[in-house]
């Protein structure tokens, strides 16, 4: 029996991917290209001569200590973004999931955040915590917390991971709770008639069942960090104070930016490419192999 | 080992249904007990109270001497067999036998011992580095059996666990559980929706429809004396053929022009009361025309079945079946002369359906 339509000849399935091609070509590849070109070129400081220089961008970039400390704080920041939206989103999603009453609106009201563009994130969380205006940041002052992103690079290294966990949390809780009602109830009677308390049977049975997603998100998340954080990055801090915020996407830009250095921003924005493509390669093989149960 | 009681046990749902309106019985202790009626009659409900699933509305389940309403079901000392067998997916066929009794902090050695016994007895010992979505559904179904002896519990509660299964499988299946039951002793609760799982594993049998109890006993007397119309169609298979008649004397019941006997038949009925008379159709037997009691039956088609043959037809008037061993009969549709062994007469009140059977 067949399972598939099939159609002779090429024609029709080009012309039908046809669409999606183009996108892709004029929104990625050539992007793309254009990038790993340019990361091999050398402008002088008017932009007059352009020079073919190999891999001079990338030597010149391994050579300056604030790439490494942008990969820090890339570091830092992708880890604790990570692990807060993961992890309270799947509190979230179990909470959900037991069927409170309301849940529908407290699953309505944690699907917003996500709906909001970063720019207006970033702003959010700036009016929230702003040293001398946001109501959150007073809380923190009258309990004596000296708290001043602008000045403090830990504090606005904290202010970018609130904001960047906040709009994430709503994607991952999604997830979590569609992983969890997959969960086929009677698996976790069994558990319950098996004797395994609430805690036992989250960590012996439900976190097993949802490692696929688990893992499948962390990935997304990493990607999201790497990435999709400009905005509340531009916003929040700009990168500062002192480059306490910078990340290597933001770094991109501002090295970018007035063209001052193109060469190198394309060179670094070539390395977050191969980041991501390494990163996603890596869940491919990995969900095949060992998630699967 | 325990018995288990149930008294005036009731379950009404958040949302008001009343899926279990208030059941008693008493399962002795090594009895197996089955629980069989029609899809939403809340069999699985009571089932999962016994379990500890659900909340108990009112009433009390007792497992033993212990009144087990407000026990958590992993303190009630029961195991359930799921109809999906509700594996661990992410564990192997052996951790899932072990992941109660690792919960319960028995002894490694102790584990592996009951493991490999419980492999032994169901004959899954090759299987028991495999996971769950490695194995056929016969063989998912024996690891789900396992899960249940290795705890040793006191009662067993089987929620349709063979309905998955294919006709022969079932089976074969079948047999073993109730083999298995015996062997370790175990009291069992079965539920299932299958007559002739219910006939054959019981030895006690609940017939339910719309959340109550409509007969309790051995099951050849449920076949033999059915308490209600219900129950006279719900056992047995083809179901049994229900006319209307009228009572017309003592033990005698009017069918058309022709007059029955009936054995089992209460004597204060006034003539002319309205009733249903049961037969079944393997109980009928071919008569000589015109003799007394006998009846005119119209054959239209035959079913054939190997052993035994269905004869389709027209009894005053009402679609009737016949079932007869084949050769025993001869096979053409036309006009027959039938009748019914006095003893084999079930006689139902036309409105409410209870039988109206002796004392
Ligand atoms: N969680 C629930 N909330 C509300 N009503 C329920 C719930 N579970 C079951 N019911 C209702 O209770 C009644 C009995 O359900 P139950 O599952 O016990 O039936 P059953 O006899 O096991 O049927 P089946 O043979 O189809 O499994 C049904 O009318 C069902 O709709
Ligand atoms: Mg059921």
């Amino acid at each position: 029996m067949q399972k598939y339509a099939h159609f002779k000849g090429l024609t029709i399935p080009l012309l039908l991917l046809l669409p999606q091609l183009m996108i892709t070509v004029v929104f990625f590849y050539w992007p793309a290209s254009q990038a790993v070109w340019q990361s091999f070129l050398l402008q002088d400081a008017f932009g007059i001569s352009t020079e073919f220089v190999w891999f001079e961008n990338y030597r010149d970039l391994f050579a300056k200590p604030e790439y490494y400390k942008a990969l820090i704080n890339t570091g830092i920041f992708s880890f604790f973004v990570a692990l807060f939206s993961l992890s309270l989103a799947l509190l979230f999603a179990v909470m959900a999931d037991r069927q409170i009453r309301g849940a529908e609106v407290y699953k309505t009201l944690l699907i917003w955040p996500y709906a909001v563009a970063p720019a207006i994130a970033g702003v959010l969380w700036i009016f929230m915590f702003d040293p001398s205006l946001g109501m959150l940041a007073r809380g923190l002052q009258s309990l004596g917390v000296n708290w001043n992103p602008r000045l403090n690079g830990n504090d606005a290294m904290t202010l970018v991971i609130l904001a960047a966990t906040w709009k994430q949390i709503s994607y991952n809780f999604l997830f979590f709770l569609a992983g969890l009602q997959s969960i086929p109830k009677s698996v976790i009677e069994a558990a319950v008639i098996d004797g395994a308390r609430p805690m036992r049977r989250f960590w012996t049975i439900v976190f097993p069942l949802l490692s696929p997603t688990t893992f499948f998100l962390l990935v997304v998340n990493l990607v999201y960090v790497f990435f999709d954080t400009f905005g509340i990055i531009d916003t929040v801090s700009g990168g500062g104070p002192s480059g306490a915020t910078e990340t290597l996407v933001y770094k991109v830009y501002s090295d970018g930016k007035g063209g001052t250095n193109l060469g190198g921003s394309a060179a670094q924005s070539v390395i977050l490419l191969a980041m991501v493509i390494a990163m996603t390669a890596f869940q491919f093989r990995f969900i095949e192999r060992k998630v699967t149960y | 080992m325990a018995q288990v009681t149930l008294n005036n046990v009731k379950k009404i749902y958040a949302g008001g249904v009343e899926a279990v309106k208030g059941v008693s019985f008493d399962i002795p202790d090594g009895g197996f007990c089955v629980l069989v009626g029609p899809s939403g009659c809340g069999k699985s409900t009571l089932l999962r109270m016994v379990a500890g699933l659900e909340t108990i509305s009112a009433g009390e389940v007792a497992i033993g001497s212990r009144v087990v309403n407000q026990v958590e079901p992993a303190d009630r000392d029961i195991a359930m067999v799921f109809q999906n067998y509700a594996l661990y997916p992410h564990m192997s066929v052996y951790d899932n036998m072990a992941y109660g009794l690792r919960n319960r902090g028995t002894p490694k050695d102790e584990i592996d011992k009951r493991v490999q016994e419980a492999a032994r007895i169901l004959a899954i010992e090759p299987f028991l580095q495999r996971r769950p979505r490695q194995l056929s559904g016969g063989q998912r179904q024996r690891v789900a059996m396992g899960r249940a002896i290795v705890r040793k519990p006191q009662v067993f509660l089987f929620d349709e666990p063979l309905s998955n299964l294919d006709a022969k499988l079932r089976v074969q299946m079948r047999v073993e559980i109730k083999k298995l039951q015996r062997a370790l002793g175990v009291t069992a609760i079965y539920v299932t929706h299958d007559q002739v799982e219910a006939m054959t594993l019981s030895d006690k049998l609940v017939v339910m429809n719309g959340g109550q109890v409509e007969q309790i006993g051995v099951p050849s007397e449920v076949y033999r004396k059915p308490a209600s119309r219900f129950v006279a169609t719900f056992i047995g298979s083809p179901p049994m053929n229900l006319l209307p008649a009228k009572v017309d004397g003592h033990g005698i019941i009017a069918l058309g022009d022709a007059l029955l006997q009936a054995r089992d038949l209460r004597e204060d009925l006034a003539t002319g009361t309205a009733v249903e008379v049961g037969l079944r159709p393997e109980d009928i037997e071919i008569a000589s025309e015109g003799a007394a009691g006998s009846l005119p039956f119209d054959v239209e088609f035959i079913e054939e079945l190997g052993a035994t043959q269905l004869f389709h037809g027209q009894l005053a008037g009402k679609p009737f079946v016949m079932q007869a061993a084949t050769g025993d009969v001869a096979a053409q549709a036309g006009r027959l002369w039938i009748s019914v062994d006095p003893d084999k007469v079930h006689v139902f009140h036309a409105e409410s359906g209870v039988r109206l059977g002796k004392a």
